[in-house]
């Protein structure tokens, strides 16, 4: 075999697996999703137990601003990966970072929902309601996965411009975009969830 | 320039390329964080053996305990200290020994063990894979197993003891640390364990489902895969979309515990003290958990079942009976699996017509199952049977299967279930059919896989007293409590001195006790049999089993990327044994329909016109010379 044609094959192996890689993350997707179908189905089955239990509240407005805001981000993160794709990195970095200052920004109107919520009297624990308690969860879950989605944020900035691989590059993004989608939806679905049953 | 090629290949994406070439590889790489995937299969069978053990001993103990109830053994304290204060297993500890029996037995051994050991080794080989989707994930998939196992052993050097709530960590029991010494720490460790070993199994799981998808050699379409494959890609599946619900449960538990909240707790008094819960329902822990926990025995169960289609093919020397009934039966138990968990919930004061609804579901899986045990024998059925260890190993899992899943068929019914409902009739019959059955299908595939995994073979006779010892013990343990069950015996009770009805059952026990004493050291030949045989066994030859799948053509001794050169092409489906007209009684995957003209037949070409007609051509050359020759 000529070293021409086996480093094109690896190369071709190299996207494969790349290939590969991608779908696990469509599959870690579908697990997390079903974690949160467990918590949701769960609030479904305790709420329909007894006529008493229920949100029993109106959600604080908070929740309509930071689902702008996330709705936002995936719009910043798909600029970001058409900037990678024409291999411009520095607006690739910049629309990034935007991306997760928005991320920040979306966590702190979070937590400033869970302070409305605690002052109406609607707390985490000591709560007999638990489908109140259920908000708490639902939205901390979401939490951890914007956390994690910042971080794969953070880590696909690029800082030696020289040296970027344009294939990992793209990789690197398409990836991170697809979390970051996801958690978007995920949480619209969260919310819509919320306010049907609210 | 090959061995660079391949390492490209392998490379963890997003890590440098700077060590292009060579491959330097320390101790610490090949044996510890290795992310080579055959390595990791060792390491997940080595430590789900060690598993098993102490599974085992457990049991050992609790056996001990019911068998001789009044009986002093002052060797006992020795071992065990506070727990066994005069010589006596306390009842404390008894629910600690069979809480942490179940749980090692059915995660850490039947599902990490056998799938994290059998996924890992036969996905790459038998696809034509050079390694997993990603490497890396593999190696974390089982670093976080490795420190989960650490984590429940932890349990047992706690002052509370480990976890005693039973398998099913059912509240409020679970969910109050106060409630028994078993609640407190040992549970919390027990939660931390469960949730790394849950991250462990997702990592696998989604590994194993992407290379299945995406990284299957030429040829290798869905319907060339062994069953093997099949099974292991989906348990993968059903690991992916059920384990998740599992942390939903256990993160609510998690928060009833430690933070206040009433997910699952109501009304409670402790000790004269009244509990601040309210408004809690311990039922929707038990949904959450047999969501989970229904699929989770066939996570247990198929792969088990696909390395024993592998094994019984191979060593009857014919093909599978009914491939594709195999794979839709699969899938249909993989489908069915996610409709049935009511059918442990029978006594919640579930709604009757629910409760037939969970009847009905549960008694379709019969069929898939059924068709698959008479696809064993119809297998076997005048094959030309080579008793290998492997081989016997492979009938026990489906007697066991069929003696296990009657039992299933009565418990499955709704009216017999109240009765039934947690006697030993249900812990004979769900031993026989997950336990006996899984763990003989995760020997069989240990012996027959383990020249590949090693290089050299296991001793044949000691395998053979091994498996009488295993069979014939599995029975004589779990056949008795059949009948202890039909009598209202209930399960995890500490003593049956107790209870006048219970009485006439202590000489059974006894029995029990001695024939789980009997099998367990008869386990003792497969020990001696595997380590001695890893260092010292026979040399391998390349097919030892005259197989037809794709691991076999690799090389015995073990390099990173699995075959040299390229990977081979895939021509043919795995079964291919006993073809008549060919001069071998097995045609590997890999051989072109244009090296065995004289065995092809016209179902062979799926319609190809083209090799029909290079067929139909060669065959009348051959017959006219035929009547040349007369």
């Amino acid at each position: 075999m000529t070293a021409y044609s086996m480093t094109q094959n690896s190369f071709e192996k190299d996207r494969d697996s790349l290939k590969a890689k991608k779908f696990m993350m469509w599959l870690f997707m579908v697990s997390s999703f079903i974690y949160f179908a467990g918590l949701t189905s769960g609030f479904i089955v305790y709420t329909a137990g007894d006529p008493s239990r229920g949100i029993n509240t109106i959600l604080p407005d908070s929740f309509n601003y930071s689902t702008a805001i996330i709705a936002l981000s995936s719009l910043t993160m798909h600029l970001a990966y058409m900037a990678g794709k024409k291999l411009q990195f520095k607006s690739q970095n910049a629309y990034l970072v935007l991306t997760a200052l928005l991320g920040i920004v979306f966590l702190v109107i979070q937590f400033r929902a869970w302070g409305v919520l605690f002052n109406r009297g609607i707390t985490f624990t000591g709560n007999p309601n638990a489908s109140q308690s259920f908000i708490y969860v639902f939205v901390a879950s979401h939490l951890l996965h914007i956390v994690m989605g910042i971080i794969l944020l953070l880590q696909a900035l690029k800082f030696r411009l020289a040296k970027v691989d344009p294939m990992r590059n793209t990789f690197r993004l398409e990836v991170t975009s697809i979390f970051w989608h996801f958690i978007d939806i995920l949480w619209i679905y969260l919310y819509v969830f919320l306010l049907l049953n609210q | 320039m090959a061995s660079t090629a391949i390492q490209h290949t392998l490379e963890h994406s997003g890590h440098s390329h700077d060590d292009h070439g060579h491959h330097h590889e320390t101790f610490l790489t090949k044996y510890v964080f290795s992310q080579d995937h055959k390595m990791i299969a060792k390491q997940f069978l080595i430590t789900g053996i060690i598993m098993a053990v102490i599974g085992m001993l457990l049991s050992i103990l609790f056996r001990i305990q019911l068998g001789w109830p009044d009986q002093s053994f002052p060797l006992l304290e020795t071992f065990l200290g506070k727990w066994a204060e005069g010589g006596r297993i306390k009842p404390d500890f008894y629910l600690a020994l069979v809480t942490i029996h179940g749980t090692i037995m059915v995660f850490f051994v039947l599902t990490a063990g056998l799938s994290g050991t059998f996924s890992n080794l036969l996905i790459p080989l038998q696809l034509g894979a050079r390694d997993m989707a990603s490497p890396f994930v593999n190696m974390l998939s089982f670093w976080f197993f490795f420190t989960a196992c650490v984590i429940m052993m932890a349990s047992f050097f706690v002052e509370s003891g480990p976890a005693s709530a039973g398998w099913t960590i059912y509240p409020p029991l679970s969910a109050l640390p106060q409630a028994i010494s078993g609640s407190a720490a040992g549970m919390t460790l027990w939660l931390v364990s469960m949730v790394l070993f849950i991250a462990s199994s997702l990592m696998g799981a989604l590994n194993y489902i992407s290379t299945v998808l995406n990284m299957r050699t030429k040829g290798m379409d869905m319907w060339k895969m062994p069953l093997t494959i099949w099974a292991f890609f989906l348990t993968a599946i059903l690991g992916v979309l059920s384990f998740p619900v599992l942390v939903s449960g256990v993160v609510l538990l998690i928060f009833d515990r430690s933070f206040g909240t009433s997910f699952y707790l109501s009304e409670i008094v402790v000790q004269g003290q009244i509990l601040p819960q309210q408004g809690g329902s311990p039922i929707l822990f038990q949904h959450l958990f047999w969501f989970l926990g229904h699929p989770e025995v066939y996570i247990v169960i198929m792969p088990a079942l696909g390395i024993t289609s592998e094994v019984i093919a191979t060593n009857s020397r014919k093909p599978i009976f009914g491939y594709h009934a195999m794979v839709y039966s699969l899938i249909g138990i993989s489908v069915l699996s996610f409709i049935v968990w009511g059918h442990h919930m029978f006594v919640t004061g579930m709604n009757p017509f629910l409760g037939g609804v969970f009847m009905i579901t549960t008694l379709i899986i019969a069929v898939p199952s059924a068709v698959k045990t008479f696809n064993y024998l119809a297998t076997m059925w005048r094959g030309n049977i080579r008793f290998t260890p492997a081989m016997l190993f492979a009938i026990g899992l489906v007697s066991f299967f069929i003696s296990g899943g009657l039992t299933g068929i009565f418990l499955g019914n709704a009216a017999l279930d109240i009765p039934l409902h947690d006697t030993y009739f249900v812990v004979a019959h769900f031993h026989l059919v997950m336990g006996s059955a899984a763990i003989c299908g995760m020997l069989c595939g240990v012996y027959h896989w383990f020249p590949k995994m090693f290089g050299r073979m296991m001793d044949d006779k000691l395998g053979y007293l091994h498996f009488w010892f295993t069979f014939i013990g599995a029975y004589l343990v779990f056949f008795p409590m059949h009948f202890m069950g039909l009598d209202g015996v209930p399960r995890r009770y500490y003593a049956f001195t107790e209870f006048e009805f219970m009485k006439e059952w202590l000489t059974v026990n006894t029995f029990v006790s001695w024939a789980a004493i009997i099998a367990a050291v008869g386990q003792i030949a497969f020990l001696w049999n595997f380590f001695y045989s890893i260092f010292y066994g026979k040399k391998t030859t390349q097919n030892p089993w005259g197989s037809n799948t794709m691991e076999w053509t690799t090389p015995i001794e073990h390099l990173h990327g699995n075959w040299p050169g390229e990977i081979p092409t895939v021509y043919r489906w795995p079964y291919d044994y006993s073809k008549p007209g060919h001069s071998e009684d097995f045609i590997p995957q890999t051989t072109p329909f244009s090296q065995t003209m004289s065995s092809n037949l016209p179902h062979d070409f799926e319609g190809n016109p083209e090799a029909e007609r290079i067929q139909i051509e060669w065959q009348k050359k051959q017959q006219a010379e035929g009547e040349q020759g007369v």
